[in-house]
C-alpha cells in the first residue's frame, strides 16, 4: 500500500481527477479554497475542463449544463457558496441527472466565520432548494473516508441520476492524514442513453426539469421517489465501534464522530460500556441501526457541531426506545475529546428521562460553560 | 499508543513544517498520523500552531486539550501551552525567545536556546530543527534516523543541499535532554 500524506481538500480533488471527473466548475471560498486551486492546475494539466466561474450560481449552472452531456462533473464550496447554489441543485434533481457536489461545511449562519461547522445537515440532508427531492450524502471523518467517498459519490450519482454531496467541515478539509490514493480511471467514452451529446443521426433527446402539465410533474415526482427507495434499500453506510457489549452509545458523524471515538476510548478504559455508531451515509439515514441501538442501549448520546439538527433525526427514530441526550459546540468551535468524555460519564451515572428536550437540557448546561 | 504534540510559534519560525516532518516519519514508519494546522485569519495575526497525533491504532480526535509533548517556539506559546501539558508530559521551549523559565514541576521541561545554536550553523531558519531534534530525544516517538530518512525522500529534490545542515540541526538540539521530574 502506498500512502502519501495529503490535505484533505487536494485528497478529494485528486481523488476526483482518479475518478474520471471530467469538468470542474467552481468558486473559491475558505475552507475549501485548496480543493478549486488543486482542480486549476491539475484539470487543465490532463486536458480537461476547470472553469473558475463568476460565482457560485454560474458553477453550479455551468455544472447542470455539463452534467446533461453524461460526462463526470463536479463542483466545490462551503456553506454560504452552497448556499447561493440551491437553486441550480434543485433544477438538477428536478432534471434527474447526475453530479458530485463537495461541501466543506464553516461556522454560520450569515457569512460566519471559515472554522469547521456542521450546521448545515439540514439544509443536504433535508433539502435546501425547492420541490420534492433527495440527495445522497456521504459524511467523510478522514482524510482516507474523503478519498473513498468522493469516488463513490460518482458511481452512486449515475447509478440513480441523483446528486451525490460530500459533506464535510473545515478540518477535514485542512487537517493531513495518510491516504492512498484510487487507480486512475480513464475519461469515459460511452454515454448513458439520456444524455444530450449532439442529436446527428439520432431522435432528439431533452432534458429539462420542467413539467407544466401536473401529472407529468407527478409521474416525475413519483419516479424519483421509487428511485430514492432503491437507494435507501442498497445504499446505507455507516461505522459502528466497541458497539457489541455497550450500554451507552455515543452517535456522532464527521468530526463529531472522530471526536468521540476519542471519548468512548477514554470511557472504555474506564469501566464505562459504550459503543459509537459513525453514520457514513446521512441521507440514506441509517435508520434500522439507530431503531436496533436504541432497543440496544440504556442511553444514547448525540453529538454534533450544530444545534441538534441530526439529534431530531435520531430522537424520530428511536421512538423512545432509549433516553437521548444532546452535546455540541456551535459556531466554528470544534469539541474536544474531554468534553465529549465528561457527557458518556453524566450519560452513564445518570438518571435518565425521556421526558422534556435534550436540546434544553444541554442548553442550560451551555448556560455554565460561557 | 497514541501520542499528541503541539508545535506553536510565531508564523514563519516554521511550526507548521516541523510538524509535517513528524508526520511524514510517522507515516513512512507504519503509524497513523493526524496533522491539524490552526488556519484563518490568527495565521496571519502572528501566532501559528499545528497538532500532530502519532498513534498505533485510527485516530479519533485530530486535536486534543491535553497534549502530551508541547514545542513552544516564543512567549506566548510558552504561556498559552504549559498550563495544558498532559502530567508527565514533555515541554520544549525555545529559550532563546522567552524570559522566564517552566514553572510546572511535574512535567518533564526543555530549555534549548534555538535561535542561537541555528545562527551559529549558519542559518537561523534551523530553529525548528533544532527543536525538533530535541523533541525526538525526549519523546520516544520515532529514532532520530527515521527522521532524518523522511526528511530526505519527501523534501523536493531542488532543496537537498540543505540536507546536511537540517541533520546537523536535529542533532544539535536533540543534546538537550529533560533532567528527571
Amino acid at each position: 500500500m502506498t500512502r502519501e500524506l495529503w490535505k484533505g481538500n487536494n485528497a478529494i480533488a485528486e481523488a476526483a481527477v482518479r475518478a474520471g471527473c471530467a469538468a470542474y466548475f467552481g468558486y473559491p471560498i475558505t475552507p475549501q479554497t485548496e480543493l478549486l486551486e488543486y482542480m486549476s492546475a491539475r484539470m487543465p494539466q490532463l486536458g480537461r475542463a476547470f472553469v473558475q466561474a463568476e460565482s457560485e450560481l454560474a458553477a453550479i449552472n455551468m455544472v447542470y449544463g455539463a452534467a446533461c452531456t453524461g460526462t463526470r462533473v463536479m463542483s466545490s464550496s462551503s456553506s454560504p457558496g452552497v448556499s447561493l447554489m440551491m437553486e441550480g441543485v434543485s433544477y438538477i434533481a428536478g432534471t434527474e441527472i447526475p453530479a458530485v457536489l463537495v461541501d466543506v461545511m464553516r461556522g454560520g449562519p450569515g457569512l460566519g466565520n471559515i472554522a469547521p461547522a456542521q450546521s448545515d445537515y439540514n439544509q443536504i440532508v433535508h433539502g435546501g432548494g425547492h420541490g420534492d427531492y433527495n440527495l445522497i450524502v456521504l459524511a467523510p471523518s478522514s482524510v482516507q473516508e474523503s478519498v473513498d467517498l468522493t469516488v463513490l459519490a460518482f458511481d452512486l450519482a449515475e447509478k440513480y441520476r441523483s446528486i451525490c454531496v460530500v459533506l464535510l467541515d473545515g478540518s477535514i478539509g485542512q487537517m493531513m492524514e495518510p491516504a492512498e490514493m484510487p487507480p486512475f480511471q480513464p475519461l469515459r467514452t460511452e454515454y448513458p442513453e439520456w444524455a444530450v451529446t449532439g442529436a446527428k443521426d439520432r431522435e432528439r433527446r431533452f432534458l429539462s426539469s420542467i413539467y407544466l402539465d401536473p401529472p407529468q410533474e407527478e409521474a416525475a415526482n413519483l419516479r424519483m421517489l421509487r428511485r430514492w427507495q432503491e437507494v435507501q434499500a442498497n445504499e446505507i453506510r455507516y461505522k459502528t465501534y466497541y458497539m457489541e457489549d455497550a450500554k451507552f452509545a455515543v452517535i456522532g458523524f464527521g468530526s463529531s464522530g472522530r471526536v468521540a471515538l476519542t471519548a468512548v476510548r477514554a470511557a472504555r478504559a474506564e469501566g464505562i460500556p459504550v459503543g459509537l455508531l459513525r453514520p457514513i451515509t446521512l441521507n440514506p439515514f441509517p435508520e434500522k441501526v439507530v431503531e436496533d441501538l436504541a432497543k440496544q442501549v440504556e442511553g444514547i448520546l448525540v453529538v454534533e457541531m450544530n444545534s441538534g439538527q441530526m439529534l431530531e433525526d435520531i430522537r424520530r427514530i428511536a421512538k423512545g426506545a432509549a433516553p437521548v441526550e444532546f452535546f455540541a459546540r456551535l459556531g466554528g468551535i470544534v469539541p474536544l475529546p474531554d468534553e465529549v468524555l465528561d457527557e458518556i460519564r453524566r450519560l452513564a451515572k445518570g438518571p435518565l428521562t425521556l421526558e422534556g428536550h435534550p436540546r434544553d437540557r444541554w442548553l442550560a448546561r451551555m448556560g455554565t460553560l460561557n | 499508543m497514541q501520542t499528541e504534540i503541539i508545535f506553536a510559534g510565531f508564523g514563519g519560525q516554521g511550526v507548521l513544517f516541523a510538524g509535517q516532518v513528524v508526520a511524514y516519519a510517522a507515516m513512512d514508519n507504519g503509524l497513523e498520523v493526524t496533522w491539524i494546522p490552526s488556519y484563518g485569519p490568527e495565521m496571519r495575526g502572528g501566532t501559528a500552531n499545528c497538532t500532530v497525533i502519532v498513534s498505533d491504532e485510527e485516530i479519533g480526535s485530530p486535536q486534543v486539550r491535553y497534549p502530551a509533548a508541547v514545542v513552544a517556539m516564543n512567549l506566548p506559546s510558552l504561556d498559552k501551552y504549559e498550563p495544558l501539558v498532559k502530567e508527565g508530559g514533555h515541554l520544549i521551549v525555545n529559550s532563546s525567545m522567552v524570559d522566564r523559565p517552566v514553572t510546572r514541576k511535574e512535567i518533564h521541561s526543555v530549555m534549548v536556546p534555538g535561535n542561537e545554536i541555528a545562527e551559529g550553523l549558519g542559518d537561523k531558519k534551523m530553529t525548528n530543527m533544532v527543536l525538533l531534534g530535541a523533541l525526538l530525544a525526549n519523546v520516544p516517538l520515532l529514532p532520530l534516523e527515521a527522521v532524518e530518512k523522511s526528511l530526505r525522500e519527501h523534501l523536493p529534490e531542488k532543496h537537498h543541499r540543505l540536507l546536511p545542515l537540517n541533520y546537523q540541526a536535529l542533532r544539535e538540539g536533540a543534546r538537550f535532554l529533560a533532567e528527571k521530574v
